[in-house]
């Protein structure tokens, strides 16, 4: 090949090359920006787009915490502190403390898989950030709660049936690998939030 | 402007017996004032936001969006944020120099804008020689980038300015070479004068003249790019080489003021190109008033120049930065000895058709139409072969 048909195969490369790249470019200024604007401007909450099963920060349901301590023993780095006294005479147990250290927590779960009721169970929620360690130990007695009770053969207490529903619907799917299927979900009251991908908003 | 102030004192506004001079002097101060504080630095500054926008689509993020509405308000915070910054001067510089080196970039890009031609009144000083005086007072950046890489006594900041001043220089004879078929045409340097010979509709546009002036006017933007340091020849301030070229040592004010001469600039070179080949602020006679002629071909000139500068951002995001020796190429290579076809077959059509070749014209208005149209095509086409692959692979 000539200098001269080098020549101009360069000058026709670099036409060619750049009127391409121009198009590419601008098709992509024609297209939605892909960013998804956490925290503030979302068209659905992070948290809400969890699966249920999500090991986020934990939370206790105290109205159906039975006080039998085996998150506190299962836990492996005692970050749970529950204190409780029995009542002789009511032969009822009184939680005065019980307090979860979230800057201890590494959220691997084992709290949640012993406790019977499902009282013990990790959110969706992870958003954790705060200014000292002390906030993060989350306190959830301010005075002293007389533990939960199963009656026997009675139905279950009508003020304490959706949370007693929620917490075995987790705690059964802790049992059972695998049935933490939408069909098991969708079998949860609460949990009835589908998995959703975060949809990015026009661009703003 | 001067008949205006001629008019003023005729009615005796400046007192019986008023200094010409005086009046003239101070008129074209308070003009370029208003010129200034109006259009230039609002221009330079806002367009930075305009400008991170762009590259934020073109790379699919949304890019600003915080301060004000859409984040139209992020140029007044950064140049805030620059005000409030520490003016450091290096203990080994030299503080002259130093210090006088953002002024001169900042007055090359203040001096343009005399001869800024932005409507058929709106001039402040229409000179015989407009165009050159444009192409000799910008190729000043040059010595203020020179002055700041060398005043900084570090050698990234060295290695910048030298690469600035050869850049300019080599970019400055294709740039120049094609503002001589313009020249070749009318037969005057004047930019009002430039203007008045084209027509409002693109047939009688320089662009479409002949396909001569064509490529002169893709070689001036091209060497326009290259002039006032844009990608893809940012070379002086290569940020994964160089630090940041000129201004590594410069911080605060002075440091803004590179980068608002930068982007000042944009719109000089885009305005050269608006008025030597896309018809500057012509617009057709559709009102007796002058005001709203004027106003009328106001908006024109700063659509189009707007236009060319949007070009050059999306230029910006696409092309990545070139080596210095393909710069030279490019340059020595390739576009001097087309700038000189085009200066002598310029001559030539100008010889065989001194009135220009309406036939010619159309046929190239109508090939830039097809192109277009061609580019359209391929825009759509990359559009949709990107939702395919994003259907497979939702990753990327």
């Amino acid at each position: 090949m000539g200098a001269a048909a080098t020549y101009f195969r360069h000058l026709r490369e670099a036409v060619v090359s750049i009127f391409d790249g121009m198009a590419v470019s601008a098709s992509h200024l024609i297209r939605r920006p892909y960013t998804i604007q956490y925290p503030d401007r979302m068209p659905v909450r992070v948290q809400d787009t969890l699966p249920f099963r999500y090991r986020g920060i934990l939370d206790v349901d105290l109205e159906i915490c039975t006080g039998c301590l085996a998150c506190d023993r299962a836990c492996p780095i005692d970050c749970i502190a529950i204190a409780i006294e029995k009542n002789a005479a009511t032969r009822e147990i009184v939680i005065s403390q019980f307090d979860i250290d979230l800057a201890k927590c590494m959220y691997c779960g084992l709290c949640s898989e012993p406790c019977p009721t499902g009282a013990i169970h990790h959110t969706t929620e992870f958003e954790g950030a705060d200014f000292s360690l002390e906030s993060l130990i989350r306190r959830f007695i301010a005075e002293p709660v007389v533990a939960y009770k199963a009656k026997k053969g009675a139905e279950p207490d009508v003020a304490v049936a959706d949370l007693l529903t929620r917490g075995m619907t987790y705690v059964d799917e802790w049992a059972q690998p695998g049935s933490d299927k939408p069909a098991a979900v969708a079998a949860a009251p609460q949990a009835a939030v589908a998995p959703v991908v975060p949809v990015p908003g026009p661009g703003k | 402007m001067e008949a205006w102030l001629n008019r003023l004192m005729m009615r005796g506004v400046f007192g019986a017996h008023p200094i010409p001079v005086l009046v003239y002097a101070s008129g074209i101060a308070i003009a370029c004032a208003l010129v200034l504080f109006a259009i230039a630095l609002p221009f330079a500054s806002i367009v930075t936001w305009v400008e991170r926008r762009v590259w934020a689509r073109i790379q699919s993020r949304i890019g600003p969006n915080r301060v004000g509405p859409n984040g139209f308000l992020q140029w007044l915070a950064d140049g805030l944020k620059h005000i409030c910054k520490e003016d450091i001067i290096p203990a080994e510089a030299d503080p002259r120099l130093f210090k006088l080196a953002p002024y001169l970039v900042v007055l090359a890009f203040i001096l343009p804008w005399a001869v800024m031609p932005f409507s058929s009144s709106l001039i402040l000083a229409d000179l015989n020689v407009g165009i050159l005086y444009m192409t000799a007072v910008t190729a000043l950046t040059v010595v203020g980038v020179l002055m700041a890489g060398w005043a900084s006594n570090n050698k990234w900041s060295l290695i910048g300015g030298v690469r600035s001043a050869a850049q300019v220089v080599s970019y400055e004879i294709p740039a120049g070479l094609s503002i001589f078929p313009v020249v070749l045409m009318t037969g005057t340097l004047s930019m009002q004068g430039i203007t008045r010979a084209q027509g409002w509709s693109p047939d009688r546009w320089f662009l479409f003249a002949s396909p001569f002036c064509f490529a002169a006017a893709i070689i001036l933007f091209v060497a326009s790019l290259a002039e006032n340091n844009r990608t893809p020849f940012d070379l002086p301030e290569a940020e994964s080489e160089l630090v940041a070229g000129f201004a590594t040592e410069y911080s605060s004010m002075r440091y803004l003021f590179f980068f608002m001469a930068e982007w000042g600039n944009m719109f000089v070179s885009a305005a050269i190109i608006v008025t030597l080949y896309l018809g500057g602020w012509r617009f057709p006679h559709v009102s007796p008033s002058p005001i709203a002629m004027n106003l009328l071909e106001f908006a024109t000139f700063n659509i189009k120049v707007l236009i060319i500068v949007f070009v050059s951002m999306w230029i910006r995001g696409t092309l990545p930065r070139v080596r210095i020796d393909q710069m030279m190429s490019l340059c020595w290579k390739y576009f001097v000895p087309i700038a000189f076809v085009n200066l002598i077959g310029t001559a030539v059509w100008v010889a065989i058709w001194p009135a220009g070749n309406p036939f010619a014209a159309w046929s190239m208005l109508a090939v830039g139409v097809l192109l277009a149209a061609f580019f359209v095509r391929r825009v759509v086409h990359f559009a949709r072969r990107s939702r395919m692959e994003l259907y497979f692979h939702p990753t990327i």
